[in-house]
């Protein structure tokens, strides 16, 4: 009988395929329809944003968090605002910190919506995305209305928030928050209990609570594992310790799990956002110390000292005092850190940025070795991958 | 200054006072600096002793100091989410230095060492798979490096005739502008032009 020789197979997958999030390029080693190894090539989307950060003044350096993680912009300028007060040893104003964690609610209902649609587009459901798509474009009016961009908002700055919002915004998130739930409804009984969904994810990428510590792993792919984590409770900033809401946590680490967690936290994201929106104060919404926030338009006609001050802060921007921190928020996706090390100057001397997707990327390997290839797209579809802020 | 953390740091200078170099906290926040050789005994223990349980490791990344002797330092981040606590762990490396890895200690090490191999040129003994992660194939240069210049020395565009993409050095249209906002009131380090002639005056008078 002659021998035939079996040979493993090895596929390219993406960088340009609708299931690769962006620009992943996944070498897989095949065996038939079973991935042996994985090795994620990334740097397809790399811009240099540490680098260019490091020549750039600290105010400069806002609008680059909204290009990492392209899906949830405020919640990034949160961390880089939050290392940057806390070097400066400054605290915003109250009402500041309430727009605050309610624009990054709204932020990581924003990310959900889509990392949900477009996870069960991966797994052959489309409705959910068609649908979604429709409120995203709602919530990023809300964006628009209070910044004047849509996605790359620059909103929330070392200080505070740029501006406050405009009359009538808080209405609408309100009317916005009631009718809500039904939407989330809506897609829950197209998903949760269908069985082509819970096939195609029950039991896909399973990690534990020691595996998934051990790989880095924060956010909803932590607590999917079972481990109650979440920073907004561990390390409460801005209003968060003033929120009552919970944290929904996994039992089986798999794909359903995530799935679940992430829909259960828009409805506690819509729960802050109500208790933000009945308690926000009155008041200023970004620090008033002349040093690190503009003066008035209105004050500018009239004070030579205004205007030196507006000058100075948008040509040379402020000093920061050497010293070094790290500060993390979580983000939709996990724990999103800055690590700013200041020098005394009016730029940051390294700006490391802690993304959570690049943790769960490198895992891929670990996760989908001896699935399918079909699964490979699962689990990389509820890992909630985008390419922006692993590249950097 | 955070008691707890001053607690923590003089455990850590008791228990393996091999590794510790010194132990000092900013913006409350604790800074271990270990001895190169030990950094993947001391991430050990700090994963698996009681008091410790750093078992997250968030984040390993670089930083550049040309003017020091040794002139990098390698940052690692660490997380305990039974104590809710973090440290940050730093070890100093020369240009030439190896460090040892930590990618057994840490599977998520793995990245994080690729990617200062990639940005920073820091070498990493024992490490399954030291490629480059982030840049491009076949790119030469650590660009995170204080002497790699922001624009870096080649970019690419789509060649009509050769049908494929090319190399060629950066042609910058316009000068690369680097404002100096240093006050010279404010400790600047520099000579402002025209100051050195108080100096040459003062000499030649004496």
């Amino acid at each position: 009988m002659a021998v035939t020789e079996i040979k493993n197979l090895t596929m390219n997958f993406g960088p340009q395929h609708p299931a690769a999030h962006g620009v992943l390029r996944l070498v897989l080693e095949m065996d038939g329809e079973i991935v042996e190894r994985a090795d994620p090539h990334i740097g397809l989307l790399h811009r240099g944003t540490e680098k260019l950060i490091e020549h750039k003044t600290y105010l400069q350096a806002v609008p680059y968090f909204d290009r990492l993680d392209y899906v949830s912009p405020m919640c990034q300028e949160h961390a880089f605002a939050l290392a940057v007060e806390n070097l400066l040893d400054i605290t915003p104003p109250l009402r500041g910190q309430y727009i605050r964690v309610l624009y990054s609610e709204i932020t990581r209902i924003l990310n959900h919506l889509l990392n949900i649609s477009a996870f069960a587009l991966d797994v052959g459901a489309m409705t959910p995305l068609l649908w979604w798509f429709e409120e995203r474009e709602i919530l990023m009016e809300f964006y628009e209305r209070v910044s004047g961009a849509r996605l790359h908002s620059a909103y929330f700055r070392p200080g505070g928030v740029h501006r406050d919002m405009p009359d009538g915004l808080a209405e609408d998130i309100m009317a916005f928050v009631e009718r809500f739930p039904a939407m989330i409804d809506d897609v829950e009984h197209l998903l949760t209990e269908n069985r082509i969904f819970k096939q195609r994810t029950v039991d896909i990428g399973v990690a534990t609570a020691e595996q998934a510590m051990d790989w880095g792993f924060s956010g909803p792919m932590l607590r999917g594992s079972g481990v109650a984590w979440d920073l907004r409770k561990s390390e409460p900033y801005d209003v968060y310790d003033k929120m009552d809401f919970d944290i929904p946590v996994g039992k089986n680490g798999d794909c359903y799990d995530r799935y679940l967690i992430r829909l259960e936290e828009m409805r506690q994201s819509l729960r802050i956002m109500k208790q933000c929106l009945e308690q926000m104060p009155g008041g200023p919404v970004r620090s008033t110390d002349p040093k690190i926030s503009p003066p008035r338009r209105a004050e500018m006609k009239s004070s030579m000292e205004a205007l030196i001050h507006h000058f100075k802060l948008y040509t040379e921007g402020y000093h920061v005092d050497p010293g070094e921190t790290y500060v993390a928020v979580e983000a939709p996706k996990g724990e999103f850190g800055v690590y700013v090390v200041a020098d005394g100057s009016n730029k940051p001397y390294r700006c490391k940025i802690r993304a959570p997707g690049f943790a769960f990327l490198q895992a891929t390997d670990f996760l989908g070795k001896g699935y399918m290839l079909a699964d490979v797209v699962a689990i990389v579809g509820s890992m909630d991958i985008v390419f922006g802020e692993i590249d950097r | 200054m955070n008691q707890n953390l001053q607690d923590l740091g003089d455990y850590l200078k008791n228990a393996i006072p091999d590794a510790v170099e010194t132990v000092s906290q900013d913006h409350e926040q604790l800074i271990v600096v270990c001895r190169a050789q030990e950094i993947a005994a001391f991430l050990t223990f700090l994963r698996d002793d009681s008091n410790c349980l750093f078992k997250v490791l968030i984040d390993i990344c670089g930083v550049d100091y040309p003017e020091r002797e040794k002139r990098f330092e390698v940052v690692y981040h660490l997380q305990s989410l039974r104590l809710n606590q973090r440290i940050r762990v730093k070890v100093e490396c020369g240009e030439n230095d190896i460090i040892p890895s930590v990618c057994g200690v840490f599977s998520s090490a793995n990245w994080y060492e690729r990617e200062t191999w990639d940005f920073f040129g820091i070498m990493f003994s024992d490490h399954p798979d030291l490629r480059r992660l982030l840049t491009d194939y076949g790119f030469d240069g650590h660009p995170l490096r204080k002497d790699f210049p922001l624009t870096g020395y080649v970019e690419v565009r789509y060649d009509e005739e050769q049908k494929r993409v090319v190399y060629e050095p950066v042609k910058l249209t316009q000068a690369f502008r680097s404002f100096d906002f240093m006050s010279p009131w404010e400790g600047a380090e520099y000579i402002l032009p025209g100051d050195e002639k108080a100096d040459e005056a003062a000499e030649g008078g004496s």
